[in-house]
């Protein structure tokens, strides 16, 4: 008999796999924990860097990455929220929907070092934006944008057609069928899908290498035309850039525990919220 | 208020979600003709058969040398390592989660993958200066281990959760009946796995690993901080590399505007925009296929 490409599977093979990629998490996190929670404390992540950044906190990369992801929350979410309710509730299957959605994929696949490039082509030099916090913001929205518009449409798919034909027998227009039937009832999953979307951006890099993320500034940025320091950034510049790596160490182990619990809140809250709406179904 | 007000209004909503829908194409458009204009700037300047053929990435050295070979195939090589772990590990977990694992396990190992798939890249590079290079050099009696193999392990746990996510889609969309023939032949579940499902199963999961190569060969951060970034041509997997997008994120910081080098950035983008436009085309092509299943 022909011996088929997979032929050598047996249980060592499937188990062995999956207890290895269950270390990988296990190693990531043990490390990371066990040698920077010694690092965490109130002063941490309540002052602002001090002495070239070999002491203090990490305040500004906190309240930097809130802002910009206020920023590309305020964006990329009714902009995808729209698209999405338009695929899903007013288009018809045809040539431009098919395009439409085509972008979306690719978008969706494109790398996010080219968002950044177009970010800063695009907000930062034409649209005279500058390198700030609002740039930045605008180019992780739309980095976002094909995860909303995808997680948006699958929850709006799970509503049953026979809720909006009801409410459209009642003699509501399709709009007021969206608003006050369709887009209510679908609320956990979009924001299951919108919580998700942006623990990703609040831990993305690239996007905002070139767009306004900074080494230092000092204060909190009080506008959005500013540059801001991010948590990301601060992590990459305190393991790479900075000019007393060893002497940092301690400080970068303890950013990478803030920026992992931060997303990882931000996912518990998002699994909350599917898991209460499972059970509610 | 009175029907027509009440449809006109539904009429202009309808418009502006429509106009959302072709924001999409505009912005896709968009990213395509920045990186097509910018490379024509550079190809006015630079012949492209050099650009193509030559050996080395130099912008900064007195004959400014624009070649990008080298950092192409770091791009590839760290890629292919990483896929070279992360493809078999992904399908073999993915069809025990499928297949095997009892509903208890599967509940305590969703969210284990979906908690790998949400660890920043930044933190993932910052395990491969910390860790994971330092035990390469350790292994191979190096003095660091910044080099494409840390590049490939690390980029290897960042594509898995993409690659088990969807092979485990496309394992469970092989239909019920296929495994139930195969055990009524006589086939043992293993028989029935290597020989019937995931031979079933395949365009899904070669779907799956052109997303998660799409995911490697996109990925900035991870490569930026744990491959050493020598742009010289390498020549194996514990060599310093440097990808496409490691060297744009370093030098698109420091070039003056609308310069040979910076248009030089967007050529290199618009080659990893392609590739992974192709790439994702013919993961889609697979996905495709395999979705005559599910009709």
């Amino acid at each position: 008999m022909k011996k088929s490409l997979f032929h050598f599977l047996n249980w060592t093979v499937l188990l062995g796999s999956t207890i290895l990629v269950c270390l990988f998490l296990g190693i990531i996190l043990f490390d990371i924990f066990s040698k920077g929670v010694s690092s965490l404390s109130w002063k941490f992540i309540s002052r602002p860097p001090t002495q070239g950044m070999t002491r203090g906190g990490i305040l500004p990369a906190i309240t930097g990455t809130l802002w910009l992801t206020l920023i590309t929350t305020l964006f990329a979410v009714p902009f995808g929220i729209a698209c999405a309710v338009y695929l899903n509730e007013y288009a018809k299957p045809s040539v431009l929907t098919g395009i439409i959605r085509a972008s979306i994929r690719n978008l969706a696949g494109i790398p996010s070092i080219i968002y950044g490039l177009f970010g800063l082509a695009l907000f930062v030099q034409a649209l005279h934006l500058g390198t700030s916090v609002l740039s930045a913001g605008l180019t992780l929205g739309l980095l976002s944008l094909p995860y909303i518009i995808t997680t948006t449409e699958e929850a709006l798919k799970r509503i049953p057609d026979s809720m909006r034909e009801a409410t459209l027998a009642l003699g509501a227009t399709q709009f007021e069928t969206i608003k006050d039937v369709v887009l209510p009832t679908a609320l956990p999953g979009i924001l299951t899908g919108v919580i998700l979307t942006l623990s990703r951006a609040a831990g993305e890099t690239a996007p905002i290498l070139f767009t306004g993320v900074a080494f230092y500034i000092n204060g909190s940025a009080t506008s959005v035309n500013q540059e801001f320091m991010a948590l990301p950034y601060h992590l990459y510049m305190l393991s790479t850039q900075h000019q007393s790596i060893e002497q940092v160490r301690p400080l970068a182990y303890g950013t990478a525990v803030v920026l992992i619990v931060l997303v990882f809140v931000l996912n518990i809250i998002a699994f909350y919220i599917r898991f209460k709406q499972r059970t509610q179904q | 208020m009175d029907v027509k007000k009440r449809e006109n209004t539904d009429w202009l909503l309808k418009q502006l979600f429509k106009g959302t829908g072709m924001v999409t194409i505009v912005l896709l458009g968009g990213i395509f003709m920045m990186l097509i204009y910018n490379s024509i700037a550079f190809f006015a300047e630079v012949n492209p058969i050099d650009f193509f053929t030559g050996y080395q990435w130099d912008p900064g050295s007195v004959d400014r040398n624009y070649s990008i070979l080298p950092l192409l195939a770091s791009t590839g090589l760290v890629a292919a390592g990483s896929m070279l772990i992360a493809v078999p590990l992904g399908i073999f977990t993915a069809a025990f989660l499928s297949e095997f694992a009892p509903g208890k396990l599967q509940a305590v190992l969703k969210p284990v993958i979906e908690m790998l798939a949400a660890i920043p890249s930044v933190a993932i590079g910052f395990l491969g200066i910390v860790l994971v290079g330092p035990g390469i050099a350790k292994l191979f009696g190096m003095q660091n281990g910044l080099n494409a193999l840390n590049g490939s392990v690390l980029l290897a746990v960042m594509a898995l959760p993409t690659i088990i996510t969807i092979s485990e889609d496309a394992i469970n969309a092989v239909p019920k009946t296929y495994r139930e023939a195969s055990l009524a032949l006589g086939a043992n579940k293993w028989a029935t796995l290597s020989q019937v499902t995931l031979p079933a199963a395949l365009p899904g999961l070669i779907a799956a690993v052109m997303l998660g190569l799409g995911r490697a060969l996109g990925e900035t951060m991870t490569v930026l901080m744990a491959t050493g970034n020598a742009s010289a041509m390498p020549g194996g997997f514990l060599d310093s590399i440097r990808t496409i997008t490691a060297t744009i994120a370093i030098e698109m910081g420091e070039v003056p505007y609308q310069t040979t080098h910076y248009f030089a950035l967007f050529a290199i983008a618009a080659v990893l925009f392609l590739i992974t436009l192709a790439i994702n085309f013919l993961g889609e092509y697979f996905a495709n296929s395999l979705r005559k299943f599910q009709a």
